[in-house]
């Protein structure tokens, strides 16, 4: 009974692989003969622009948060947190600890409610606190949606350029804020814990013997479970950008957002803290405020500051942080964002 | 049977929490299933991926929903 039922998820996988592939290949032919065909909008028209562009991007993203996220969570059984801590306690790596925390970060699929007690099982652990920032930096920075919207609207160079810079972010961030000894600044129970870490406390670390198609199922239900939570703000996020993109005219921000008002990237970035929830919707409407003449680095940097920095984050925080820490934390990030900002617009 | 379900209040540990109830209702047995916010408490389990699924102690699972299936396999 079990084994067929097993068998049945496998080929399910086997044949709904290739459909989606062969779907997403042939989505904008399938899409353009919706809306001027079946739906008799004209190509020039408006409506025409804003159906074409919505229902393309929609399926688009749709896919692709769905199969990134079904990767990630791949990645992440077989390179479970507690492997990483274990690693990070055990070995020496000169300085390397900062970009396998970030590089961890990156893979793992983010939640903000699993930031707190990861935080603790690092301190737990005796991981210095700099580390500890890496992953908590780059971690919400890349992760599976902003991926997948990133590839999606900007293509994969955006992406790469993103993804290297969020990890880079995590490294740089990581090691400063280790550097500044902020250890004092943290909750007082924290700290208690730290004076008593020990990496004996967290060797007895046990893997899920768990087979390939056992974890599978699992696995693909997390990627839809993924998507159908972010899928009310990309449709919302996707149909303002579709409504813009039809009916706004080209070079309409580029007035307001361009490369010489040197205030633009610190205005963007400090716009984008408090937007937080509708961070898988502000991504389709930043794609047409980058299509409508707004410079990329600009952009980029506002969704940074969009993903990465977050109000509900600073206040989970604070259950293990001085606000003093949570503000050196956010302050040094913000900086960085916007650094990175500039030098995009420079070299882009 | 002490069963515990550990997390911060997420989705995610809600509905662990609910599915949790779902299988011991089914199973139709004895079981005492308490929800552990509080972060301190959490710790000691050493979980560092919420939500997670504690019976009679021990954890059994951590950072995922598991199906009710799962859930009564375990109990």
């Amino acid at each position: 009974m079990r084994l067929q039922k097993r068998l049945s998820i496998s080929t399910q996988i086997a044949l709904a692989l290739p459909a989606i592939i062969v779907l997403f290949y042939y989505l904008q032919p399938l899409v353009d003969y919706m809306t001027y065909e079946l739906f008799t909008l004209k190509a020039d028209s408006h409506w025409g622009q804003v159906i074409n562009f919505f229902f393309y991007d929609s399926i688009k993203i749709i896919i692709l948060v769905f199969l990134i996220s079904s990767l990630m969570g791949l990645v992440n059984t077989y390179f479970p947190v507690e492997r990483l801590r274990n690693y990070l306690t055990t070995k020496k790596l000169y300085g390397l600890q900062y970009l396998f925390a970030s590089l961890f970060g990156a893979v793992t699929p983010f939640c903000s409610c699993s930031s707190i007690p990861l935080f603790i099982g690092f301190v737990q652990g005796g991981i210095p606190l700099g580390v500890t920032f890496a992953y908590l930096i780059t971690s919400p920075l890349v992760n599976e949606v902003a991926v997948a919207m990133f590839l999606g609207f900007f293509g994969w160079k955006t992406t790469l350029i993103y993804a290297t810079s969020g990890i880079f972010l995590g490294v740089i961030g990581g090691f400063l804020l280790g550097k500044l000894k902020l250890d004092r600044y943290l909750a007082d129970w924290v700290q208690q814990i730290q004076r008593n870490a020990n990496p004996a406390n967290v060797a007895d670390f046990e893997s899920e013997n768990l087979s390939f198609t056992e974890r599978l199922p699992a696995i693909i239900a997390d990627g839809w479970g993924i998507v159908r939570k972010v899928l009310p703000y990309i449709i919302l996020g996707i149909g303002i950008g579709a409504l813009m993109h039809g009916f706004v005219p080209e070079n309409f921000f580029s007035e307001y957002l361009s490369e010489d008002k040197w205030y633009a990237i610190p205005l963007a970035v400090i716009m984008a803290v408090p937007l937080y929830a509708s961070a898988s919707g502000i991504v389709p409407i930043i794609q047409v405020f980058v299509a409508k003449g707004v410079p990329l680095g600009t952009a980029i940097a506002f969704m940074m500051a969009v993903i990465g920095l977050s109000l509900p984050e600073a206040t989970l925080l604070k259950k293990v942080m001085q606000w003093k820490l949570i503000g050196i934390f956010f302050a040094t990030i913000t900086l960085f964002i916007i650094l990175l900002g500039y030098l995009f617009n420079w070299i882009l | 049977m002490d069963i515990k379900v550990l997390g911060t209040g997420c989705a995610k540990c809600k509905s662990l929490e609910e599915i949790t109830r779902k299988a011991v209702e089914e199973k139709g047995i004895d079981a005492n299933v308490e929800k552990v916010e509080d972060l301190i408490q959490i710790m000691t389990y050493g979980v560092m991926t919420t939500p997670a699924l504690v019976i009679d102690g021990k954890v059994a699972v951590k950072g995922r929903v598991p199906s009710v299936e799962e859930i009564k396999d375990l109990l």
